[in-house]
Formats: C-alpha cells, sequence, structure tokens
C-alpha cells in the first residue's frame, strides 16, 4: 500500500506546530499503525530528519501509552481498539491519513504526537486508591462480594488511562476516566471507606487540571478502546450528590 | 443544568396541556387563561399565582443558561489548540446542537412572550382573548410565523432529548437497563411535546381552529 500521512510535528512544548505531509511506500496490510510509522521513521532517520516522536510501550493493547488521533477519530477508525492494536488492513491503497496528538490544555504536547497525561496521575493521587494493610494477601473469601458488582467493578478496571476519552470529547473533560475508577473502586466493598472524599477529591483534582465539564454527549465511550461505558458517569454523579448531601 | 431543566419540562408539559385547551372551543381556552390569573385564589391576590410562576422560570431559565454559559467557556479553555481533522464518532445531532439551539430557543421564547403575552407583535393583540391572538397569529397569510415557530418547536424537541436523557444522567440513573429507559423516556417526552406544541398552529392553518 501507498499512503500519505500528514503528521502534527512540534519541536517542543514551546513550538507552535504544524501538520507535515509524507509518503510512505510499500506498506504491508498486515503492518500495525505504530509499525507503519516505525517504518516512516527509519527512513527520516536515514535522510539525517528527526523522526516523529510518539508515545507508545506494550504494543499489545494494555498499557494505554499509544495515543494519537487518526483521521479525526482518537485511536482511528476501529472501536475498542487501541492504535498500537489498529492494522494498515483498515485502510486502502492511496489513502491520506491524518495524525494529530490528543488535544487538551490538562495533556499539553511534549513533543509531535506525544503528551504529558501527568494530570490524570493527579487525579489518582487525588482519590483513586484503597487504604488496606500490606502485607501477605488476604484470604479471598473473608470479604464476600456479589458476582454482579465484581463483574461491572472489573469492567471498569479496564481502563487503561489512555486518555482517548479526553481527546474525543467535545468538552475536553475527563470524566469517563475518573468515573471508571469512582465505579471500579466504589463497587467494591474495599472502596467504602473513602468512597465519600474520593469522588468529591477526585472531580476537584479533575476540575484542578483543566478539564472541561461533562455533557453527557457519549463521544468518550464511543472511542474508548476499553468500552467504558457511559452508566460509569452516573455512578460518578450519584456518589457525588450522596457526598454533597452529608457534608 | 439538570435541576433548572427539569423545572423547564414540567413548565413545557403544563403549557402544552393549556394550549391544547384550544381544541375544546374559544370560551375554554380564554377562561382558561383568565382562570391562570386567578389561580390560587381568594389565598393569592389576582395574578399573584402568575407572578410567582414567573419569577420561578425566569430564575430558572438565568440559572440554565449561567450554567451552559460556564460549561461552554470551560470547554473552550479545555482544549486551547484545534484539531486540524475531526470526526463525529458518536455523532448524537441532538447533543451536538445543545449550545446554539438554547440561544435560538430563547429568542423564540423572547418574540412568544411579545407575541401572545404582552401582544406587541400579535396582530390582534386582545388581552381579554387569547383565542382570537392565536387564531390571527398562525392565519395562513402569516405562514412564516408559523414556519418561526415549527423551527423553534422542533429544536425544542431535539434540545429534550439529549436534554432529558443528560439530565437523568447527571442525577444518578447508573444502570444499562435504566440507560435504555432513560433514552425512550427522553425521546418520547421529545415527541409528545412537539406533537402537542404543533398542533394548535396547524391546526389553525389548516382551519380546523378558526
Ligand atoms: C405553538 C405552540 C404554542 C402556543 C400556541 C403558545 C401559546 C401561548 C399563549 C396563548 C400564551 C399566553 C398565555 C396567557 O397569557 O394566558 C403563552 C405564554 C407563554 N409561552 Fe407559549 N405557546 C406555545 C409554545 C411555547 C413553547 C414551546 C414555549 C417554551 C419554550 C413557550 C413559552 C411560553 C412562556 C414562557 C409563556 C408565558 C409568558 C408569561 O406569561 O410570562 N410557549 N403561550
Ligand atoms: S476510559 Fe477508556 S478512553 Fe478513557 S482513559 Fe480509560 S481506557 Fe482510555
Ligand atoms: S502501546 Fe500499550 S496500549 Fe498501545
Amino acid at each position: 500500500m501507498n499512503l500519505t500521512l500528514r503528521v502534527w510535528r512540534q519541536k517542543g512544548p514551546q513550538d507552535k506546530g504544524r501538520m507535515v505531509s509524507y509518503q510512505v511506500t510499500d506498506v504491508s496490510p498486515d503492518m500495525s499503525f505504530l509499525e507503519m510509522l516505525d517504518m516512516l521513521n527509519e527512513r527520516l532517520t536515514l535522510e539525517g530528519e528527526e523522526p516523529v516522536a510518539f508515545d507508545h510501550d506494550c504494543r499489545e493493547g494494555i498499557c494505554g501509552a499509544c495515543s494519537m488521533v487518526i483521521n479525526g477519530t482518537a485511536h482511528g477508525p476501529q472501536k475498542l481498539t487501541t492504535t498500537c492494536q489498529l492494522h494498515m488492513r483498515t485502510f486502502s491503497d492511496g489513502d491520506t491519513i491524518d495524525i494529530e496528538p490528543w488535544r487538551a490544555k490538562a495533556f499539553p504536547v511534549i513533543k509531535d504526537l506525544v503528551v504529558n497525561r501527568g494530570a490524570f496521575d493527579k487525579i489518582i493521587q487525588a482519590g483513586g486508591f484503597i487504604s488496606a494493610p500490606t502485607g501477605s494477601a488476604p484470604e479471598a473469601h473473608s470479604t464476600p462480594v456479589p458476582k454482579a458488582d465484581a463483574d461491572e467493578a472489573f469492567d471498569a478496571a479496564t481502563c487503561i488511562a489512555c486518555g482517548a476519552c479526553v481527546a474525543a470529547c467535545p468538552n475536553g473533560s475527563g470524566m469517563l476516566f475518573t468515573a471508571a475508577k469512582i465505579t471500579h473502586l466504589g463497587l467494591l466493598p474495599q472502596g467504602q471507606p473513602e468512597r465519600d472524599s474520593r469522588v468529591v477529591n477526585m472531580l476537584a483534582a479533575h476540575d484542578e487540571a483543566g478539564f472541561g465539564g461533562c455533557t453527557n454527549a457519549g463521544e468518550c465511550t464511543a472511542v474508548c478502546p476499553k468500552g467504558i461505558p457511559l452508566t460509569t458517569i452516573g455512578r460518578l454523579n450519584r456518589d457525588f450528590i450522596k457526598a454533597s448531601g452529608k457534608r | 443544568m439538570a435541576v433548572t431543566g427539569v423545572l423547564l419540562v414540567l413548565f413545557l408539559v403544563v403549557h402544552m396541556l393549556g394550549n391544547l385547551k384550544i381544541f375544546v372551543g374559544a370560551a375554554a381556552f380564554d377562561h382558561y387563561a383568565h382562570w391562570l390569573r386567578d389561580l390560587g385564589s381568594p389565598l393569592l391576590p389576582h395574578t399573584w399565582y402568575l407572578w410567582i410562576q414567573r419569577a420561578v422560570l425566569t430564575f430558572a431559565v438565568v440559572g440554565h443558561i449561567w450554567a451552559a454559559t460556564s460549561l461552554a467557556l470551560r470547554a473552550k479553555a479545555a482544549r486551547p489548540v484545534k484539531y486540524a481533522h475531526r470526526a463525529k464518532v458518536q455523532g448524537s445531532y441532538a447533543a451536538r446542537t445543545m449550545r446554539w439551539g438554547g440561544v435560538i430557543i430563547l429568542l423564540f421564547v423572547i418574540y412568544h412572550i411579545l407575541d401572545l403575552t404582552t401582544g406587541n407583535l400579535n396582530p390582534v393583540a386582545d388581552k381579554a382573548h387569547p383565542y382570537a391572538n392565536v387564531v390571527a397569529d398562525f392565519a395562513p397569510g402569516r405562514w412564516y410565523v408559523t414556519l418561526f415557530y415549527t423551527l423553534a418547536i422542533l429544536s425544542i424537541g431535539f434540545h429534550l432529548r439529549h436534554g432529558i436523557f443528560s439530565a437523568l444522567r447527571t442525577l444518578g440513573q447508573q444502570t444499562e437497563k435504566g440507560q435504555r429507559r432513560n433514552r425512550a423516556i427522553a425521546l418520547g417526552v421529545a415527541v409528545v411535546l412537539c406533537a402537542g406544541y404543533l398542533s394548535v398552529p396547524f391546526a389553525v392553518l389548516t382551519g380546523l381552529v378558526s
């Protein structure tokens, strides 16, 4: 396959940045999207040009590092798929593909397609934890969890903190990520002691970081590679109303 | 957003039911308008109830607009650099048009009050007989008024479809099953209110009400 890429190039946080076109030839349909970029980068390196910087780590859809808006959609056209798991067969020969970084004030661009997602860490530090004595693992049956709750908590826990939800949100809101954590911990017995302070503090950290407010538009869940449902946001809201009533 | 929105939806339901009295006849409709002014009597003096309702609605509208404006400003600040290429993935037309739709509805409400409450823009403007005002409003010769009302009410329908869904979510609706019910309620209320409101101008236009 032969493709035209239009890639966001930005030398550093202060640089203004712009879209730059590249031709890539002989792309195998079996390549992953990142392998296709590796190929471009090898060529750029040989030509003495600066390669395109992008985040990646596991390349198997579990770490959440890869982060690209491909043709206007976070993680590209395939549902429930991270950029690293997207294959070139989803495109056609002759296509033009636009590649941009996550766009959010809370995720400033470091270089090219790499953004700083430290704002998510701030949200986690504010309440995305439980207090438990460390040491040997407790007996599994000492705290029974209803199967339905365990399943729903687990589904929410599959969030890999990639930030696609923020990238896709018309409000630049990080509510789906925050709600996934609230749901994951709030459904389990171990999450109960901090349940009220968690939602209040995590939301404060979310707003503090410069994310926008949620209007339930639903773009987040449509691009989420882990299919975190919009209902988690209802859980967050309900926890917040309860916690506010108690203060 | 959700709390003020719920107040406004309740008003829309009651107002629609009141409007439908037009199908009962001129006397019933005019009597209804007079009754509104003496609602709560003898406890409340003449038109007091109406003024209380106007105060509550004004509070709700101002609160609603204030919340929407601060959300819009936050959204603008949260994405200082725009995307060069932006696809609509979820693509809910209703969700995307909430902000401009809201502005259109506000302009409509201002026009509507000048038309049927104060009478400034009404060809008859007979305060004692609102039936005559409505009939004059939607006469076939004034098709542009009917067209504007229709467009405004359709925007209200879209606004409600996403607005009701979103309000229930904000108030803590949190299960998959509830979400299906939630979407059905939002669509149902939007369709019923649209049909109810549109029936009046079209009944006048077609001569069913004259
Ligand atoms: C085509 C459908 C409609 C008709 C025929 C209609 C008719 C009327 C009439 C006759 C009045 C005056 C009632 C009186 O003074 O006793 C009125 C008042 C009012 N209408 Fe409508 N209406 C319609 C749709 C709407 C919609 C969709 C909205 C809201 C977005 C709305 C908002 C209002 C408000 C706020 C007032 C009260 C103003 C006040 O008394 O302070 N109307 N309408
Ligand atoms: S909710 Fe989904 S899109 Fe958002 S950070 Fe988690 S995995 Fe990524
Ligand atoms: S590189 Fe780890 S999820 Fe894509």
